[in-house]
């Protein structure tokens, strides 16, 4: 049996620890991440989703329990080390580019993820062919801005920069946190598309949340629901391939 | 025409300032009031070496190292002891005045009869004030051009995403506090050699010369922007120093119009004001002119 890439046990995250008003957002968390698992992740406003990813992510210390890669404990290393494995796209548009920096140079920056940056010319000219065909793919005149500050793009165009960014040094995991949710229909229908393209072609482990319940039978192989802090549902292959909205719905109804 | 001159040659000499504050407030988008105390420390260290014996090249860089070390301190408060900037700033300001004091050992220590940097027989065969222009643009000329490869290269753009997208540039494994706290040492060690310029350059160093200094450094980066406009980075650097000689010109006008040297402060404080609010005279100015021109088509 091959070892799963991520694992985490019995995780717990609390907020105003040693108030009365003491919470466990995470509470006594089970969840395993095989290789190549594409996972989307449901749950109610303060289930712990995006809790969930900041553990994951290293922007929240963990409480209790234990976060492995590849059965070697990570939940002390910094958000920066846990950058070597993990990329993010997250929901707002502002916060996954630098809005001053060009198309290009953001690309370049996401390129040394996780990397030594050192003090040798940063050589953006010779990459510029290279990404203008990486963003000619995203068919929304990215390529056309590759010298325009990401500040003066639309949110679609700076969402997809950012996807593209999380995907161009590819990452052993990767977080989608509602990644499409800020965007009108027709601009979120095509990232979720790229997407789903990007991560079947690079067979990419991925978590993705959404509120989106078709997305989330549509997507993936696998399909976890959060609840209080545990994960209350977790279904993949054919059985996620035979459930319906209907089905999900009821369930919703009976946690509540 | 000897007025001139000076005015160029002090505005080169203090140009460093602005390259150096242009690092924190610019590009890491923060008001860094450390300045105000690693000014006169520089002053202070390069008097002092020099008094010692040290050449004033050594003397000089000295002061570049203490005050990054300086801003190393603002830096550890800031990131590691969570205190706000400004605050942080504002005690190693306070903390320094003692400290240049005590390097001192008074109020005021003069370089008279003591060699300086400006004092070789090349420079002094200039005409009077072109020594100053002589070294200040040397000095902007190297301190710009390694400013503006230092951006260029990989760390030198982690650097700019820090002050341009925290979250992002962490999630790309770029150690922000680390790059703060760069950005703190070499702001700050450009600062300080820019005291150590200027005190060989006057003659003396004194203790109270660090006041203003945020102003006039700001005053530099400002003006610059205000004046040429749009610009890439690399330009708004050596728009820096451009910058700093307008504003001599400035103070050479208001002279002229009869303040004197006390009002210096007063009054670079209301040209600072003004060009920072500027953007905001043009908008209000420009909407004036759409509705009056939305009227005369009504008309």
């Amino acid at each position: 049996m091959t070892e799963p890439l991520l694992q985490l046990k019995n995780v717990v995250v609390k907020v105003n620890r040693h108030t009365p008003e003491e919470l466990q957002i995470l509470n006594h968390l089970n969840l395993t991440i095989n290789q190549g698992d594409f996972i989307t992740v449901l749950g109610s406003n303060g289930a712990g989703k995006s809790t969930l990813f900041n553990a994951i992510g290293g922007d929240l210390a963990i409480d209790g329990g234990q976060i492995k890669l590849r059965g070697q404990e990570i939940s002390r290393e910094s958000v920066e080390k846990r950058t070597r494995f993990l990329s993010r796209v997250f929901q707002d548009p502002k916060l996954g580019t630098a809005p001053r920096m060009t198309v290009a140079e953001n690309l370049l920056l996401a390129e040394k993820r996780g990397q030594h940056r050192g003090l040798l010319p940063r050589q953006l000219k010779r990459q510029l062919p290279r990404y203008r065909e990486l963003t000619a793919a995203m068919h929304n005149g990215l390529d056309e801005r590759l010298n325009t500050a990401t500040g003066n793009l639309s949110g679609g165009q700076r969402q997809a920069l950012s996807f593209l960014m999380a995907t161009l040094e590819r990452p052993e995991l990767l977080l989608l946190d509602e990644h499409t949710a800020a965007l009108d229909p027709k601009t979120s229908d095509a990232l979720m598309t790229l997407t789903n393209q990007r991560v079947q072609e690079e067979k990419l482990t991925c978590l993705m949340i959404t509120h989106h319940l078709e997305d989330a039978l549509t997507y993936g192989n696998r399909l976890i629901v959060l609840h209080h802090g545990q994960v209350t549902y977790d279904v993949s292959g054919a059985e996620k391939q035979a459930l319906t909205t209907e089905r999900l719905y009821e369930f919703f109804k009976e946690i509540e | 025409m000897n007025m001139m001159v000076s005015a160029i040659g002090q505005g080169l000499l203090w140009a460093v300032l602005g390259v150096g504050l242009f690092l924190t407030f610019r590009i890491l988008d923060f008001a860094d009031m450390t300045v105000e105390g690693t000014f006169p420390l520089g002053a202070a260290i390069c008097a002092a070496a020099i008094n010692a014996g040290l050449s004033p090249l050594t003397a000089t860089l000295l002061a570049f190292v203490v005050g990054s070390l300086a801003g190393l301190i603002t830096g550890l408060l800031y990131t590691k002891g969570h205190i706000p900037i400004l605050l942080a700033g504002i005690l190693m300001m306070t903390a320094c005045y003692s400290i240049n004091l005590r390097i001192m050992g008074r109020a005021n220590v003069s370089l008279m009869g003591k060699p300086t940097l400006f004092k070789n027989t090349f420079l002094q065969s200039l005409p009077q004030y072109f020594d100053s222009v002589f070294v200040g643009t040397a000095v902007m000329v190297v301190v710009t051009a390694i400013v503006i490869y230092f951006l260029q290269t990989s760390l030198g753009q982690g650097f700019i995403a820090t002050g341009d997208n925290q979250t992002m540039a962490r999630s790309l494994g770029i150690n922000t506090d680390n790059m703060k706290m760069m950005g703190l040492m070499i702001s700050n060690g450009l600062i300080a050699f820019g005291g150590a310029l200027v005190a060989q350059n006057n003659g003396y160093a004194d203790v109270n010369m660090g006041i203003g200094i945020i102003v006039i450094a700001l005053a530099s980066i400002i003006i610059g922007e205000v004046a040429f406009g749009d610009l890439t980075l690399n330009q708004r650097l050596v728009a820096v120093t451009l910058g700093s000689i307008l504003y001599r010109f400035v103070l050479l006008i208001v002279l002229k119009l009869g303040f004197n040297a006390n009002d210096l402060n007063l009054l670079s404080a209301i040209v600072l004001a003004l060009c920072m609010m500027l953007p905001v005279f043009k908008q209000s100015f420009n909407l004036k002119h759409v509705l009056k021109r939305g009227l005369d088509t009504n008309d």
